[in-house]
């Protein structure tokens, strides 16, 4: 019923749907157009997560500018921690186009760890879209006269930090303090960020990150009463994979170059190699949308072109904004390229950062 | 008084914003679908909303908002249905309803017991509303206050509700309970996810039991297959005695019991992270606590109602609160309804509460008005619903054996599903057998992650501050909020231990021998000592302290109990044992044959799919079981397959495969 106050765009729409047409030519029928058929976007997480917000946003975006307009439904299959739906995933030969999966951090995150319930490959599943977040870590206010651009006159501190778990995205945050040489004691059980701030706010914790969306409407707040102070921004990537300054927060400057600034940290090496790679498949790699590697060259580029189609709409850049950050959403090689960063490590990194979970968390993955 | 300068100008806006044609179409648009969503058992508020996401996107805020608002605000409405017609918890939120609501439904009370419910959570709404409307601007500073030590008393005081349900031997209530938090901590701990009875060779049990199976196993098991052993209606005399308007006169009696409730539910639902889960549970502690005639608790006390069904509607306002001040959602569905709320294009938190006041109070009418349309609906309805209970049952348990395998599949989407409901409904069937609380055992279960999580987190974040200075230490974990909480709890365990003999499920004692009770006890004592040694050999202390402690503890009751078993004579409580005498040890159908339906059911659902096998399982029921015609059980497998049909496609779910799905493709329902 609300689908049709979604008019605009809709000559875009018939010229994808031609295009869809046209190149379905040379294929097999089935890959002409998905009209008529359901698309399951099935994400491994849910009903109440933010991957789940992801594609509800997108689903309606997809249906209208897939070539055919199919309806698209977003199916949930949640459990162990994202690896439950992506093993079921990776089971998956649907060649039809009538299947696609959103990944996430805590999708990439076991697969690089080499955590033993994946039994998914990403280099046999086709990207389509890669979309980016970022996130902003701040401190307590009464230290506010200790920091001063570097951890330097922080070494002696101590930090309660309220953490998801060490294994989920906050393994980039708790390797950042790592690396800055912080002494901070995550305080583990606490389920979202939205109870870490909550923590922070109450005294609890004296440190905290938060994503953009959240650090705007909730922290921003705080940091104009003094009652916290920004650190810095994870950081973004170039078109190069290097790390830049995050888009939304201009002014701010970014972790690495706070590392670089501080005496305890250093931005070569294994140790920030490792958190150069978790950093890219937590944040500007975040969620990642893939059709099954069964699926036909045909296939691969009707979803294309729809997907271009969808990005180049007048109104794109507002709706995503609102929704998902002002972050770039990469399609074709960018899509490419961010994936091949989210889901590659090197055995040293990958080793350092389970030496390192192994004997400051007693965590280990068998 | 700048506080009521702020609001009305803002309410009275909003209130023109939902006096309009179409919000007042999508409002009751929600209300339809959470009604018809709550009154199955098992499926809740994020279902129901997950359905109408799809249609959220670009959709006129205020319309979005009344949908998805008349959803949730109903739920805890409807699920009364199930928990008072077939004593079937509907939703956590409806679980303690049960206990006294099903026992009227027996007596042929179902109309009274289901209008005073209804009236209760009308009330209780608006109370919830009302609260919503000025917390929402101060309350702030109070949320902040429940620090995590104050939120571990909170969870302790629900806790402490194990005294007052634990039955008639107080040892057992104990031990229900200790099972209960043991079973909660299967799967993934949460600080450091060590994996705990679990291993990555049976991948299902990583994620642990979830709270739907756990629900449905221990109270709709028992209860459908006790029922269906009878062969008669739920009520017992095949009619209706009492009407719907006797229960509106006993609310109405009862009107300060439902203030006292009410306000209590705010009260939890305003505490993030704490959610509907034990808001039921306390309130119904505190009614039989305060309550001066207690003798009737457990077998169709009214006041066992309205307590629970006061508070649980009056949770969803007072939930909101954080939700919408932080941004933080206290259960999964506000979690769903955060999202929503993006879908429409405002992010929850400080910033929409300054900014968007009058579109913020656009819910606190739309949950208002739901309340008093949904209720009063549901209490119109309720006279002719309630004779659901003179039909008889051999009619109604297959489709309630189909409609809980669906719903226990949903959970995770897995044949694991199915196999842990059998699993857990055994368990549910023992507790309820050898009269073991299953309240007590619901409740550890419910609070286990919380409890262990919080006193995790105590002791890290209190430890730092011990270190800092035993002062610093003391004014941290000693605040008056804490310490209050604190006498609130040692009175609620008092009051509970003296007064737990009157609340029971049967007043007779039936014993029939040493040996069934014993086994019994030993197999539980058994798990327990397993649970301790699983335990033992995990790394992580924070992983591994907690179900060390609850299972010794359980351990040690347990020997207590084998001690009174071993001196006391065959004919002690301790060896109650339904089978042995009442209704259950009289049943012409024995227990096992009932229950093989149920198991059979999933065997065929293993093998063939679901919808094949509901289909073969629903004919030969209505044929042999019922000893209908074949054209009589054709003509009801046929409107239940439908039914269930229409119901997955509509909600977007899939059904369980079976064994011949991945050998053959079949198409939709079959695949």
């Amino acid at each position: 019923m609300a689908l049709n106050t979604i008019k605009t765009g809709m000559s875009a729409v018939a010229i994808a749907a031609a295009g869809g047409a046209g190149l379905g030519l040379a294929a097999p029928a089935s890959a002409a157009d998905l009209a008529g058929k359901t698309v399951d976007f099935v994400i491994p997480f849910a009903e109440s997560g933010g991957s789940a917000r992801w594609a509800q946003f997108f689903a309606p975006l997809l249906s209208e500018h897939l070539p055919g307009q199919p309806t698209v439904v977003v199916r949930y299959r949640p459990g162990g921690g994202s690896t439950t739906g992506a093993n079921w995933f990776a089971e998956q030969t649907t060649d039809d186009g009538t299947l696609i999966f959103g990944t996430s951090g805590s999708t990439q995150f076991p697969y690089l760890l080499g955590d033993p319930r994946v039994r998914y490959d990403y280099n046999d599943w086709i990207p389509l879209l890669a979309s980016g977040t970022g996130g902003v870590a701040y401190l307590s206010g009464d230290l506010a006269d200790k920091w001063d651009g570097t951890a330097d006159n922080l070494q002696d501190e101590f930090f309660l930090y309220g953490s998801q778990g060490a294994t989920s995205l906050d393994l980039v945050p708790l390797l950042a303090f790592k690396l800055l040489g912080l002494d901070v004691e995550p305080v583990f059980g606490v389920e979202g960020r939205g109870d870490g701030r909550l923590m922070f706010e109450r005294g609890e914790a004296n440190l905290d990150y938060q994503t953009s969306s959240a650090y705007i409407s909730s922290v921003v707040p705080m940091v104009e009463q003094g009652l916290a102070v920004p650190l810095f921004s994870w950081g973004a990537l170039d078109d190069d994979g290097n790390i830049v300054r995050d888009p939304t927060f201009p002014d701010m400057p970014s972790f690495k170059e706070v590392c670089e600034a501080t005496a305890a940290c250093e931005t070569e090496g294994v140790a920030w190699e490792a958190w150069q790679a978790f950093f890219t498949a937590g944040f500007p790699a975040q969620k990642i949308i893939y059709l099954p590697g069964t699926a036909s060259n045909e296939l691969v580029e009707l979803y294309r072109t729809g997907l271009r189609d969808m990005l180049a709409r007048d109104d794109f850049a507002e709706l995503s904004a609102a929704e998902l950050g002002v972050y770039p959403q990469m399609i074709g090689d960018a899509a490419r390229n961010a994936h091949r960063l989210a889901t590659t490590i090197s055995p040293e990194a990958k080793q350092y950062v389970l030496d390192w979970l192994r004997d400051d968390y007693q965590i280990v993955l068998e | 008084m700048d506080l009521i300068a702020t609001a009305l100008p803002a309410l009275e806006q909003a209130l023109s914003l939902v006096l309009q044609p179409q919000q007042i179409f999508y409002l009751i648009v929600g209300i339809l679908l959470g009604l018809s969503v709550g009154i199955l058992p098992g499926l809740g508020g994020i279902a129901g909303l997950s359905l109408v996401l799809p249609f959220l996107f670009g959709m006129e805020p205020v319309s979005g908002l009344a949908m998805m608002i008349g959803l949730i605000a109903v739920i805890p409405t409807s699920d009364t249905f199930s928990s008072v017609l077939l004593g079937i918890p509907g939703s956590t939120a409806s679980q303690a309803t049960v206990l006294d609501g099903f026992p009227l439904a027996k007596k042929g009370e179902a109309a009274r017991a289901l209008s005073a419910a209804f009236m209760s959570s009308l009330f209780g709404g608006l109370v919830g509303a009302f609260a919503l409307t000025f917390f929402i601007l101060i309350a702030r500073p109070l949320i902040l206050a429940f620090t995590v030590p104050a939120m571990l008393m909170v969870i302790i005081l629900g806790l402490s509700m194990v005294a007052i349900l634990a039955g008639r031997v107080p040892v057992k209530g104990i031990m229900a309970a200790g099972l209960g938090l043991l079973l909660g901590t299967i799967g993934t701990a949460g600080a450091g996810g060590s994996l705990r009875i679990a291993s990555y060779d049976v991948p299902y049990l990583v994620d642990g039991i979830q709270l739907v199976i756990v629900g449905l196993g221990i109270y709709a098991i028992p209860e459908i297959v006790s029922l269906l052993r009878q062969d008669q209606s739920i009520s017992r005399s095949g009619g209706l005695g009492k009407g719907w308007l006797d229960g509106l006169r006993d609310w109405w009696r009862n009107i300060w019991l439902s203030v006292r409730s009410a306000i209590l539910g705010v009260a939890v639902g305003i505490i993030p992270g704490l959610g509907g889960s034990v808001v039921d549970w306390i309130a119904y502690g505190f009614t039989v606590q305060t309550a001066k005639d207690k003798s009737k608790f457990g077998q169709g006390d009214i006041r066992g109602v309205i307590g629970p069904e006061s508070s649980n509607n009056a949770k969803e306002g007072g939930g909101l609160v954080p939700t919408l001040i932080f941004g933080i959602p206290g259960s999964g569905s506000m979690a769903v309804f955060i999202g929503g709320l993006a879908l429409l294009g405002f992010e929850a938190g400080p910033h929409m509460v300054r900014n968007n006041l009058d579109l913020t109070y656009t819910i606190v009418w739309s949950l208002a008005l739901a309340n008093v349309f949904g209720a009063g609906l549901c209490i119109l309805l309720s006279g002719q619903i309630a004779r659901i209970t003179t039909i008889r049952f051999t009619l109604i348990a297959p489709y309630l054996f189909m409609i809980i395998t669906f719903a226990a599949f949903q959970s995770s989407q897995r044949l694991g599903d199915l196999v842990a409901l059998i699993a857990i409904g055994f368990l549910g069937i023992f507790l309820r057998r050898f009269d073991y609380s299953r309240p007590a055992f619901l409740i550890g279960y419910v609070l286990s992650y919380r409890t262990e999580n919080l006193i995790n987190q105590v002791y890290q974040i209190a430890g730092s501050r011990f270190r800092r200075g035993f002062e610093v230490g003391m004014e941290y974990i000693a605040t008056p909020l804490t310490l209050s909480l604190l006498v609130l709890i040692v009175v609620s365990v008092v009051v509970g231990v003296r007064q737990a003999k009157h609340i029971r499920e049967s007043a007779e004692v039936y014993t029939g021998g040493k040996a069934a009770p014993l086994v019994f006890l030993l197999a539980i004592m058994a798990y327990s000592a397993y649970a301790v040694y699983d335990a033992s050999g995990i790394m992580r202390t924070s992983d591994k302290m907690f179900p060390i402690i609850v299972g010794t503890i359980t351990l040690v009751s347990g020997a207590f109990l084998l001690l009174r078993m071993v001196r006391k004579p065959a004919d002690d409580p301790a060896f109650m044992d339904l089978e042995a005498g009442g209704e259950d040890g009289n049943a012409p159908v024995g227990l096992w044959s009932a229950l093989s339906w149920l198991i059979g059911l999933v065997l065929l659902s293993i093998a063939f799919g679901f919808v094949i096998a509901a289909s073969i399982f629903l004919l030969v029921f209505f044929r042999v079981a019922a000893g209908l015609s074949w054209m009589r059980a054709a003509v009801m497998a046929a409107a239940g397959v439908g039914f269930i049909v229409f119901l997955a496609f509509s909600l977007g779910r899939v059904f369980p495969p079976g064994l011949l799905q991945e050998v053959a493709r079949l198409p939709w329902p079959l695949n």
